[in-house]
């Protein structure tokens, strides 16, 4: 699979879960090629997500929907993520 | 000794624990080298577990935890989040706060 369906998957996966106001990937693969951790082939990616679904929730909950909403594309496809998770305003 | 039991072993054994890939000193992944400089800048104590010396606690602490990724940060057996918290938390001082409370900075 190439690192743009990944990068679309993930999009299509927390477009669907949060309707974001934003929402950037960034694929960083290229960052971190060669270490141990990537022998797996699984990319990393950086993400900037705001939905509404965040407000109230401290970091680790962010996170855990996040991790949540990707489900089985965290189990291969996605190596690491950097999230930003945010609420509106 | 199961894997849980393992997890629960270390996670009792030192108020922070940090699982990551490698070692403070010859870590093997981005992520874990950030957050150890934000626990050293910290000056704080903490226990760590390398997750490839012991594939079976690795895959468990996903579930354990539902966390899926590495490193892992844990005060007093709770999980505070992974690279990105850890650093956000003492870019705001957080982490300073919480690991002084926790016992792991010398005063």
């Amino acid at each position: 699979m190439s690192a743009i369906d990944r990068e679309q998957r993930i999009r299509a996966r927390l477009a669907a879960a949060f309707a974001p106001h934003e929402l950037t990937i960034v694929d960083e693969s290229h960052l971190h090629a060669g270490h141990a951790g990537a022998a797996g082939g699984g990319g990393h990616f950086r993400i900037h997500i705001v939905a509404d679904a965040f407000a109230g929730l401290p970091p680790v909950a962010r996170h855990r929907r996040v991790y949540e909403a990707l489900g089985d594309l965290m189990s291969g496809e996605v190596h690491a993520l950097s999230i930003d998770a945010r609420a509106p305003g | 000794m199961n894997a849980i039991d393992r997890i629960k072993t270390q996670l009792t054994s030192a108020p922070v624990v940090l699982y990551m890939k490698g070692t403070p000193d010859f870590p093997q992944c981005g992520f874990s080298a950030q957050t150890v400089g934000a626990l050293r800048a910290c000056n704080a104590k903490f226990t760590h577990f390398n997750i490839f010396e012991d594939p079976e606690v690795r895959e468990a602490l996903k579930t354990y935890s539902n966390w899926p990724t590495f490193p892992q940060l844990y005060v007093n057996g709770e999980l505070i989040g992974g690279c990105d918290i850890a650093l956000q938390m003492y870019r705001s001082g957080e982490l300073q706060k919480l690991l002084s409370e926790a016992g792991a900075v010398p005063a």
